[in-house]
């Protein structure tokens, strides 16, 4: 009597046999389909069990690795075809030759099934090496292929299954580095959907089949019998070849693994696909079979399927873990790969390392080379990890809410990278596509900062502040004076204008004393809307003033929301994400990102609690002595090169921030400032300067963060652009603050700030323009600046 | 098999040895024929020179530190039984034995494999890979194409990952623990043949 191949999930094959005598059908064409019957039956599908298994045991991954799913189904199959061309001959007819030529053409089909896998498995790496720019037709190319390979050893009559299976098996590696991220995403995710259509229909049509009672025929001999054989004679097919296997093994198969294993037979679709093409002609007795292979699917999917789990924890098998990659086992994984390697070669084994080396080696030096692409192939694959647990992790902290920062400690990336900049548009693609640039500082993210970032985070956090409470500042105003808040752009450009308008009467005077200077036309024209954002930030200095200490309670949490109007209206190509996230009471939990590249400024965190309203509003009053000098040396750190220039200007006004404003006041400054202003020349804000300057924008250069006490009404023309003059002065603010001789010298900005930055990428600096609060106190006002209205 | 007993006799302290690397006579002879076989001057100890012979060892990146490692601090030869020894390390633990508290560690426990990979990374025997000995070891196991910062990253990363008491150098410990989830024993081993 033949054996017959039973495969079981992931196993070696494994011998069942087949039984010889039911009684209630006729056995004169027993054997052959009986034989082909069996085999059908006995073919367990990896696919339905899959799912259970998977997480089961770790062994069986051991198993697996080793004799990957699918691969020992198809020979299943190539039996039952065996066998059903013996059948189709009849029983008579076949002769001892030809069962051997049936054992050969079981080989036969089997390999060259595999060499034709193998042969469109390297076609298709080699075609996927030239797909960049063409990206979309990749996953179309790779099912396409698979697909090739399937027709093309049916064609010759070898074992399509096997050909496809080494198909993908062989390609893996390299058309995974070759095609795009999202191309893979979609082939992955096609692939197990076509999957799951395809194991569901064919458990439909099982459950139907059942059900119709004229597909099949019940014996009781039959089933009971194939029942309690198959699972006794595959625990006796599990122990020999483990006994065999453990010659071998380094870590051998204990008792424990072979009773999963044995267990664990379970037989599904495949099988009852299969005894379904049996051909009813031929082999009369098929609804017997059908009926059978449906209850064995039933038992074993149903009943061994549901506890084989149990069954499982109850032995205590080790499971799989799913654990996190860390760059440290890869690493030392790598190093004890290359350990023993050496090893092997010292004591002169030709062992496992030994030719796995030799494999890699060939690979490296021919294979990839000819079916990687070239800037794939130069790069390393322990790179290649670090890049993906970094970005890994980035996205995970993102997803948390969180942000993401660069360590000081962080090498910038390189020109090369930075020059895909421009396309980033947030954080998550800039890490996807920089992964190498960034390198989490997790300390940092976990919420426990040294000094330096509290430092920071702190100036930050007054930055942002100040930056939004202007706006929200006049809102209130605006709320109570004018129409209700809608479109914040417009409706900030109508009051804009008109406020400028009665305002160009009344500074034209002061215009003249200002010098002018050229340059800072340009920094106007570029200041688009941001001027118009100050300039509505003017009118609330303008009110307050009349009601003099008119305390402006800005209520904090609209910071954020304003903090994030703002930067919409100012990106323009790139869109920079803010996260914000609203940290309750100190500074300090605020973490401060400022990825290398970007300016992401983080939603200001409530300013520290403080019971004044200046102070509220002007949060860096209450630390001012905290206020980094150390902004600029981190900052500048974390800057991109290009605009280093418009960050020095930031930073330089805030440091001019840096020296007490004197004494703080209760009173808004503008209000101060504006109680000066009859007396006095308008003080000068600057800080436009610096935002404009720094990026382009007409912000509200009042990186008021600079607490000068200059205040200045915006002359009328700053917003429009037609105010050259405004702008002149405005470009005075450029000169961070440091120009005003109330303040310890910062560096000196350079004076093409705006130019060298046509970026109008910082909604950061922006904001930064928005802040107010020249604390009061000092004032040599002797220009007038900008409009800078925070 | 008659030629091994020849061949043991001719081994000094061959008792001593299998008791305690756990090898059995045949691995013994092999590697006996194996120390013959890279000995060429016939001297009874193996130099560097002798292992620099093989060439695929060249290859290696960490080549030069599996074959300092053959070699005690100070001395200058590996005679047989510390070549017998070192070796032994990588042989597969055996589950069998029971733990005996009073015997010292056997060569090829977790724990000795793990100690004899620290020892690889740690040059310089201070107990810790500093940050420097690990970018040492990357930059030779990495190919040409990661650039000098990239390395820095990945020792940064690794060290952060590790050190648990931010001393910025990974011990002992910390480099066991990093490791818990992986098998070491697999890992580590390599199965002699008869």
């Amino acid at each position: 009597r033949p054996l017959i191949v039973d495969q079981g999930y992931n196993q070696p094959v494994i011998v069942d046999q087949g039984y010889n005598q039911p009684q209630a059908f006729n056995m004169d064409q027993g054997y052959n389909q009986l034989q082909a019957c069996s085999a059908a039956v006995c073919c367990a599908p990896p696919i339905s069990s899959t799912h259970l298994y998977r997480e089961c045991i770790v062994l069986w991954r051991e198993l697996q690795r080793q004799s990957p799913d699918d691969v020992m189904s198809p020979p299943l199959q190539v039996l039952y075809k065996v066998y059903m061309s013996f059948v189709e001959v009849g029983p008579e007819n076949v002769q001892t030759a030809d069962y051997f030529k049936g054992v050969a053409s079981f080989l036969i089909v089997s390999i060259g099934g595999t060499m034709v896998g193998l042969i469109f498995a390297a076609l298709l790496a080699f075609i996927t090496r030239f797909t960049k720019k063409v990206r979309i037709i990749e996953p179309l190319l790779v099912f396409l292929m698979v697909y090739l390979a399937y027709l093309t050893a049916e064609l010759f009559s070898l074992s399509a299954i096997l050909s496809m299976t080494f198909c993908g098996i062989g390609c893996n590696k390299y058309v995974e580095a070759n095609i795009s991220q999202k191309s893979r995403t979609t082939v992955k995710y096609t692939m197990k959907t076509l999957a799951s259509i395809a194991e569901t229909i064919i458990f439909i049509f099982l459950g139907i089949s059942a059900v119709d009672k004229s597909k099949w025929a019940w014996d009781t001999g039959l089933i009971s019998c194939t029942l309690i054989f198959i699972f006794v004679f595959r625990a006796l097919g599990v122990v020999m070849q483990t006994w065999v296997l453990n010659w071998f093994r380094l870590v051998p198969l204990d008792k424990i693994d072979q009773v999963v294993m044995s267990y664990g037979g379970l037989r599904g679709a495949v099988a009852f696909a299969l005894v379904v093409l049996l051909d009813a002609e031929r082999v009369p007795a098929k609804d017997y079979f059908v009926a059978t292979t449906i209850i064995v699917v039933f038992f074993t999917v149903m009943f061994q399927g549901l506890t084989i789990k149990p069954l499982v924890n109850w032995l205590k098998v080790p499971r799989a873990t799913n654990r996190k990659p860390t760059i440290n086992e890869e690493i030392h994984e790598r190093a004890f790969d290359h350990c023993l390697t050496a090893v092997e070669d010292i004591a002169g084994l030709n062992g496992y390392h030994h030719w796995r080396d030799k494999w890699e080696q060939f690979d490296k030096n021919y294979l990839s080379k000819l079916l990687l692409r070239k800037s794939v192939y130069r790069k390393s694959e322990l790179w290649e990890v670090y890049q993906k647990i970094n970005i890994r992790d980035a996205i995970s902290v993102i997803d948390q809410g969180g942000n993401v920062l660069t360590s000081a400690r962080l090498s910038l990336p390189s020109m090369a990278s930075r020059a895909s900049f421009p396309e980033v548009t947030n954080v998550t693609n800039y890490l996807r596509e920089n992964g190498s640039g960034v390198c989490l500082d997790l300390q940092v993210i976990d919420n426990v900062p040294g000094a330096k970032v509290e430092e920071e985070s702190e100036t930050h956090h007054f930055l942002a502040g100040n930056l939004y409470k202007p706006r929200r500042r006049y809102q209130s105003h605006y709320s109570r004076h004018f129409m209700t808040v809608g479109d914040h752009e417009r409706q900030d450009r109508e009051i804009f204008q008109r406020n400028m308008k009665s305002r160009m009467e009344t500074f034209k005077t002061t215009r003249h004393k200002r010098h002018s200077h050229k340059k800072d036309r340009s920094q106007k024209k570029r200041r688009g809307s941001d001027v118009k954002e100050q300039d509505l930030n003017d009118k609330p200095r303008r009110n307050v003033s009349w009601q003099d200490k008119d305390p402006v309670v800005v209520p904090v949490e609209s910071e954020d929301e304003k903090g994030e109007h703002l930067e919409p209206e100012k990106e323009e190509d790139v869109g920079i994400t803010f996260v914000a996230r609203k940290v309750p009471d100190t500074p300090k939990e605020r973490p401060k990102s400022v990825p290398a590249g970007l300016e992401v400024c983080q939603s200001p965190s409530v300013a520290p609690p403080s019971p004044t309203c200046s102070e509220r509003n002007l949060p860096w009053k209450g630390g001012i002595g905290t206020l980094p000098v150390c902004v600029s040396m981190e900052a500048t750190k974390i800057i991109p090169i290009d605009l280093q220039q418009a960050w020095n200007q930031s930073i330089s006004s805030l440091e001019s921030l840096a020296s007490p404003p004197g004494p703080v006041e209760p009173l808004h400054p503008r209000v101060s400032a504006l109680s000066r202003l009859g007396g006095q020349r308008p003080v000068s804000y600057s800080g436009s300067g610096v935002s404009g300057s720094g990026f382009g924008s007409r912000g509200a250069g009042s990186i008021v963060a600079q607490g000068i006490a200059r205040f200045e009404f915006p002359p009328g023309g700053e917003e429009k652009d037609e105010e050259e003059g405004a702008l002149s002065d405005q470009e005075q603010e450029l000169q961070p603050l440091m120009s005003s001789s109330v303040r310890p010298p910062g560096p000196p900005p350079p004076p093409p700030l705006a130019q060298g930055l046509g970026r109008r990428r910082n909604p950061c600096v922006y904001l930064r323009s928005l802040v107010t609060a020249p604390p009061p106190g000092s004032e040599p006002l002797a220009r007038s600046r900008g409009p800078t209205q925070l | 098999m008659g030629s091994t007993n020849s061949t043991l006799s001719k081994i000094p302290n061959v008792e001593e040895l299998m008791q305690e690397t756990g090898f059995t006579p045949a691995h013994i002879v092999r590697l006996y024929d194996r120390f013959e076989a890279l000995d060429k001057e016939k001297t009874g100890h193996l130099r560097p020179q002798d292992f620099g012979a093989i060439n695929r060892l060249a290859m290696n990146p960490i080549g030069d530190r599996i074959i300092g490692a053959f070699f005690s601090p100070g001395q200058e030869t590996v005679d047989f039984h510390s070549f017998v020894r070192i070796l032994a390390h990588f042989r597969p633990a055996d589950k069998k034995h029971p733990k005996d508290p009073s015997m010292p560690e056997p060569v090829n426990s977790r724990t000795s494999k793990l100690k004899f990979a620290f020892q690889l990374y740690d040059q310089d025997k201070d107990g810790k890979i500093s940050r420097a000995e690990l970018l040492q070891v990357l930059r030779s196991m990495l190919e040409m194409q990661v650039t000098e910062e990239q390395l820095e990253s990945i020792a940064d990363r690794t060290i952060q990952e590790a050190d648990l008491d931010k001393d910025d150098a990974i011990s002992f410990e910390e480099f066991r623990k990093s490791l818990e989830k992986v098998n070491i024993d697999h890992k580590m081993s390599i199965r002699f043949l008869r």
